[in-house]
């Protein structure tokens, strides 16, 4: 059991990765990882809602109408969402106005609706409890590494202390400002995508078809 | 023996839980009990951080208006700062102070939504919409109770989003202290170096206006005619737009249908 309850916690890192191997829950990383700070709340935000969703999900799991399964599991993580977005703006309030909608988006986040209906629905409260925190680690694993390629490349800083000083500032570095808006995101995660199943090869998927040898008549 | 009551919602309970999971009354049960439930955590999460939040933002308010006027540094004791400054609301129409409202509650955006408080733009190169007709001004006093700086609220938009700040003006309304925007959604990198502080330090000593009376600010690129050189601030690399948009809202403030006629009766002495 123990066993068990650690992949569930481990697993999602690398092997069952929601971002690289499930490709999920990419449009919030494209948007908030311009900064390691933001990203890191943002990572902290998505697990607890990911952990406490799942856990209520299951313990409600044997009485939740097939009929309106989707419904109960979206209020639930609504009302977890507007949760966690009334304590940061009451709490970090720097940090909130920097993330301002992509919290609430957290609701639309595949990975915390993915993991309530496959995981949360038919396992009991702890180890979906669990689960959703193994999740929520894997999506900030690599929330934190396109964070650190971003902003280091990008502003020239490491959660804002200046590593390579700008030229902006009076520095050397030049920075490169692609790495400040969201499509250079697609760039990272796809070369980590590929690192993974580089080291992985049992990730990579199974071609769905496959070109046929054609046979060339010689004239 | 138990109650009788206590004993019913047991019952009745149990007979919910008891139903069928897919029976249209255990559906509904489910769906009400939940929103219900749901409703009541996030309405109480809500109401009992309000405090908090509103002093968050409040806070922050005065935070750009202290670094405006060159008053902060990271330590200070905000409110303690905040208490140099006198607000006053002014009647943008005639330039004159006004009591209608108070100076310590109201509040620029909110009075914003009211139509009779506010009068459309023909001319409107901020892209604002609509012009409130009072605004709440800061004036700084020094220790003599002398006029040291006036810190005037502007707004408008960029590229993609509308910037709010704070201009502050030294004592004789025309020479420049500091801008500094406290929202706006602007490119990082781009539009949102106007946070850089190197730009901001751009702003320090400039004026508005020529000996003329002229409105003379400007910000534009390259290098000035001699001239020009008072009243010139360069834009920002890489974003003409966010520059272009800073131009336009600092020269409708500081114009007619802004704080003009303000500026004129302080410098007159009429106020």
């Amino acid at each position: 059991m123990a066993q068990t309850r650690r992949t569930y916690l481990v697993d999602p890192l690398v092997d069952n990765n929601p971002i690289t191997l499930q490709v999920l829950g990419i449009c919030s990383a494209l948007a908030v990882t311009s900064s390691l700070q933001v990203s890191l709340v943002m990572a902290i935000a998505v697990t607890s809602v990911t952990a406490f969703s799942s856990m209520f999900i299951s313990m409600l799991r044997n009485h939740i109408p097939g009929s309106i399964r989707i419904i109960v599991q979206m209020v639930i993580i609504a009302s977890l969402v507007i949760l966690v977005d009334q304590i940061l703006k009451a709490f970090l309030f720097e940090i909130s106005k920097t993330l301002s909608v992509f919290v609430g988006l957290i609701i639309t986040n595949c990975i915390v609706m993915g993991r309530a209906e496959a995981f949360a629905m038919k396992n009991p409260p702890v180890d979906s409890f669990i689960d959703g925190i193994g999740n929520g680690l894997g999506y900030g694993l690599i929330l934190m590494m396109v964070g650190t390629v971003r902003e280091l490349f990008g502003s020239g800083s490491l959660f804002g202390i200046t590593i390579l000083p700008t030229v902006n500032n009076g520095g050397w570095y030049v920075p490169n400002g692609l790495l400040l808006l969201p499509p250079s995101a697609f760039f990272i995660i796809g070369l980590i995508i590929w690192a993974f199943r580089t080291w992985k090869p049992e990730q990579v998927e199974v071609r769905e078809y496959i070109i046929q040898e054609q046979e060339v008549e010689a004239h | 023996m138990p109650e009788p009551d206590s004993q019913e919602t047991e019952g009745f309970l149990a007979r919910f839980k008891a139903l069928p999971v897919d029976s249209v009354q255990k559906t509904f049960f489910v769906a009400v009990t939940l929103c219900l439930f749901c409703s009541m955590v996030v309405a109480a999460a809500a109401v009992s951080l309000r405090p908090v939040q509103e002093a968050n933002k409040l806070r922050d308010k005065r935070i750009n208006i202290l670094q405006v006027a060159g008053l902060y540094e990271p330590g200070t004791d905000v409110d303690e700062a905040f208490a140099a400054f006198e607000p006053r609301v002014v009647d943008l129409e005639s330039g004159t102070f006004t009591d209608r409202f108070d100076a310590t509650t109201f509040d620029d955006k909110q009075a914003a939504e009211d139509v009779t408080l506010s009068m459309p733009l023909e001319d409107d190169p901020a892209s604002i919409g609509r012009r409130l007709n009072y605004a709440t001004v800061y004036l700084l006093n020094d220790e003599q109770g002398n006029l040291d700086k006036i810190i005037l609220p502007v707004y408008g938009y960029g590229l993609w989003s509308t910037l709010y700040g704070f201009i502050a003006l030294e004592e004789n309304g025309n020479d420049i202290y500091g801008l500094q925007f406290y929202e706006h959604a602007e490119t990082p990198g781009l539009g949102a170096e106007v946070d850089n502080p190197r730009w901001k330090a751009l702003w320090n000593g400039k004026k508005l206006r020529d000996d003329d009376g002229d409105l003379k600010i400007t910000v534009a690129k390259g290098v000035p005619s001699p001239a020009m050189e008072p009243f010139h601030v360069d834009a920002l690399a890489g974003a003409t737009l966010t520059s272009n948009g800073v131009d336009n809202l600092v020269r409708f403030w500081m114009g007619e249908q802004g704080f003009a006629p303000f500026l004129d009766n302080l410098k007159a002495g009429a106020v």
